[in-house]
C-alpha cells in the first residue's frame, strides 16, 4: 500500500543534504510512489545525493535571508493549491522544519501528527508513531481527515540507504506575498567551531550532567571525550545552567545521538535526555545514585563518585 | 502559557479517553517560566506596557496562573471548557489566537515546546493565525522602536533576526533566569484579574474542538521495547578499570 506522491521537507547543510534529508527520502520511498524533496536554498546542492536516495524532483525555495518558515510555508501551499502538490509532507524536527510544517498547518487548516520514530501508509491514510513519556509508551496517530498529511520525524529514525537513483531534476517554486507574517529576516549568523567529530556522528559520545558539580569540572568530560575520539555531550539541566552551549544537549529538545558508545557521567536520566540517547549502542553510566533512572538503560553501570572515577580512567587510557 | 502535570509525577494515559490524566495538580509550565520572565524583563526594560497572560485547559485549572501573576503579569485570561480534552496542536493554536487577538499586544511570547506534549508547533500556528510575523527559539529580545532584534538558536550557535512588530516570539528554555514570587506577589496575584472564557466566548462548537476538532484518532498505545538492564556494579577504587575492559571489548580503545 503505498500514496501517490509524498514530499520531504530537505534542508542543506554545508552545502549537503543534511542526514535527516536522506534518512527521510530512504521512508518516503518506501511510502509513496513518487518521492520529491522541498528546500530552501539552491536545489542543484543536493539534486545528486536526493536523486540516489529516491527523489525524482528538488523544488527549490529561494527564502533569501528571511527566516525560513513563511516563505517555504506559503510557497509550499501555493504549489499545493495549484494542485502541483503530494498527499503528504515529512518534516524533520529543526526549528525551521517547526515554523514551516506549523504555518502550513494552518494554512492548509489540516493537524499534524508530530515526533515521529515511524510513519506507516493505512489504506489511503498515513499512521505516525510517537513515543511519550520518555519512550516508554508508543502511540499510534491516525490522520481521519483529508490530506495532504503533515507528519515530523524524530532524527536517526530511519537509516539513510542509498538507492542509487539518478540525479533528481530541480525546480523552483514561487513565493507568493506574504501578507502581514512576513519580515523576520536573518542579518548575521554565528557558529560555535568545534573540534572533533559533531555530536550526532560520532562514534563516542561523553555526556556530563548535573552531577558533573560545575561548568568546570565538566571540563573532564571534554578531556576523556577527546581521548577517545569521540563528542562531549551534555544533560538539558547543564545547558540551562550555562554550562555549556545549547549545541552539547542530548535529548527530546536537543540531539538524538546513537553513537556505538555512550557514556553519561553525571546525568540521572531524565526521560527527556533517555529519549535522546537510549538507541546508542552500547550505554555506560556513572552516577552516585543507585536509583538514578540512566542505570535502567546502561549496559555497564557503575554507582560511585565522578569526581574520583573519570581522572583514573583518563589516567589508564593515558597510560596506554 | 502552558499548565502541566508535574514532571516529577507525569501522570498516564487514561485508556478510555487516551488523554494525559490531568487530575494531577498542574503547575507553570518550566518552559513557559522563560517566556513569562522574558516578558516581565521587556516591560521593564520599556519603562511602561504590562504582561498579560492567556492559557487554556479543560478544567478551570489556576495555579499555573497563580504563580505567573505572582511573579509579577497583571492579568489572565483562561480558556477553559470541558469539552477542549483532546484538543490538538492547531484547534489549541485557534483557540488560543482567538484570545489573544482582541488584546491587541505588541509582541506574545511563548515557550519553545511544552514540557509534555513537546509539538512545539503552537506559537508558529498562532502567528499564522494572527498573520504576524515570528521568530522561534530566541534566546535574547530587544525592542528597538517598532522592531525587535532577536538571537536565535541554531544547531550550530545562533542566528541574529530583525522582525517588525507586532510579532510572536518563542523563547528556548534557561536563557533567562525566572524570578520566584515573592510573598508580597502571592499576595497581590490573588486579587489579579482572571477573565475565564469558555469556547462558546470565542465562537467555536463543541464539535470543532476536542478530539472531534483534531482530525487525527490514535488507533494504538503500546509498550515500547526495552533495554535489558546490563551489569550495575558499586565502585571499588578500581571500577574505572571495568571501564577500560568494556571500552577494548568493543575495540573503541
Amino acid at each position: 500500500m503505498t500514496l501517490d506522491s509524498i514530499w520531504v521537507f530537505g534542508e542543506i547543510a554545508d552545502g549537503e543534504a543534511s542526514a535527516s534529508t536522506l534518512e527521510l527520502l530512504t521512508k518516503a520511498r518506501d511510502l509513496a510512489d513518487e518521492v520529491a524533496v522541498v528546500v530552501a536554498g539552491d536545489g542543484d546542492d543536493i539534486a545528486e545525493a536526493a536523486g540516489a536516495h529516491g527523489a525524482d524532483t528538488v523544488y527549490s525555495v529561494d527564502c533569501d535571508d528571511a527566516l525560513v518558515g513563511v516563505p517555504m510555508a506559503a510557497a509550499i501551499a501555493a504549489a499545493i493549491e495549484a494542485g502541483d502538490g503530494p498527499e503528504a509532507i515529512l518534516f524533520p524536527t529543526s526549528y525551521d522544519a517547526r515554523d514551516t510544517i506549523a504555518r502550513l498547518a494552518v494554512k492548509l487548516d489540516r493537524p499534524v501528527i508530530t515526533n515521529c520514530v515511524d510513519v506507516e501508509v493505512d489504506d489511503d491514510t498515513l499512521v505516525g508513531t510517537e513515543p511519550i513519556f520518555g519512550g516508554q509508551t508508543n502511540i499510534k496517530t491516525k490522520f481521519t481527515g483529508e490530506g495532504p498529511f503533515l507528519v515530523s520525524v524524530r532524527p536517526k529514525s530511519f537509516a539513510a540507504e542509498s538507492a542509487d537513483g539518478d540525479e533528481a531534476s530541480v525546480s523552483e517554486l514561487d513565493v507568493p506575498d506574504l501578507g502581514g507574517s512576513g519580515g523576520a529576516t536573518v542579518t548575521d549568523r554565528f557558529a560555535e567551531e568545534s573540534d572533533g567529530p559533531k555530536l550526532d556522528e560520532a562514534e563516542v559520545v561523553v555526556a556530563g550532567g548535573r552531577g558533573m558539580g560545575d561548568a568546570d569540572k565538566y571540563q573532564a568530560v571534554e578531556t576523556l571525550a577527546t581521548s577517545l575520539g569521540g563528542a562531549a555531550g551534555a544533560s538539558r539541566a547543564i545547558v540551562d545552567a550555562g554550562w555549556v552551549p545549547y549545541a552539547y544537549q542530548v535529548g527530546q529538545t536537543g540531539k538524538v545521538v546513537k553513537p556505538n558508545v555512550y557514556i553519561a557521567a553525571g546525568i540521572s536520566g531524565a526521560t527527556q535526555h533517555l529519549v535522546g540517547m537510549k538507541g546508542s549502542k552500547h550505554i555506560i553510566a556513572i552516577n552516585k545514585d543507585p536509583e538514578a533512572p540512566i542505570f535502567g538503560v546502561a549496559d555497564l553501570g557503575i554507582v560511585g563518585d565522578v569526581h574520583k572515577i573519570l581522572p583514573k580512567l583518563q589516567e589508564a587510557l593515558e597510560g596506554r | 502559557m502552558k499548565q502541566i502535570p508535574d514532571p516529577a509525577d507525569p501522570g498516564a494515559l487514561d485508556p478510555e479517553t487516551r488523554t494525559l490524566k490531568r487530575d494531577v495538580k498542574l503547575i507553570l509550565d518550566e518552559s513557559d517560566s522563560y517566556g513569562v520572565e522574558m516578558a516581565l524583563q521587556l516591560v521593564d526594560a520599556a519603562g511602561e506596557g504590562e504582561v498579560v497572560l492567556v492559557s487554556m485547559a479543560p478544567n478551570n485549572e489556576r495555579s499555573g496562573l497563580s504563580t505567573a501573576l505572582a511573579m509579577g503579569a497583571a492579568s489572565a485570561t483562561l480558556i477553559s471548557d470541558p469539552e477542549l480534552i483532546g484538543s490538538d496542536a492547531l484547534t489549541t493554536a485557534k483557540l488560543l489566537a482567538k484570545a489573544i487577538e482582541p488584546l491587541g499586544a505588541d509582541l506574545v511570547i511563548a515557550g519553545s515546546e511544552s514540557s509534555d506534549g513537546y509539538t512545539g508547533t503552537v506559537p508558529e500556528m498562532i502567528a499564522a493565525l494572527l498573520d504576524r510575523p515570528s521568530v522561534t527559539a530566541a534566546k535574547s529580545i530587544e525592542v528597538e522602536g517598532g522592531a525587535i532584534k532577536v538571537q536565535r538558536q541554531t544547531d550550530a550557535g545562533y542566528d541574529d533576526v530583525e522582525c517588525p512588530m507586532p510579532a510572536v516570539v518563542s523563547v528556548t528554555a534557561g536563557v533567562v533566569e525566572p524570578r520566584y514570587p515573592s510573598f508580597k506577589g502571592i499576595m497581590a496575584a490573588k486579587s489579579k484579574p482572571v477573565a475565564e472564557v469558555g469556547i462558546a466566548d470565542l465562537g467555536f462548537d463543541a464539535g470543532s474542538v476536542g478530539w472531534d476538532g483534531a482530525g487525527q484518532d490514535i488507533v494504538d498505545v503500546t509498550e515500547a521495547p526495552q533495554r535489558e538492564a546490563g551489569e550495575i556494579i558499586e565502585d571499588d577504587g578500581e571500577s574505572h578499570l571495568k571501564i577500560v575492559e568494556f571500552l577494548e571489548g568493543l575495540k573503541v580503545i
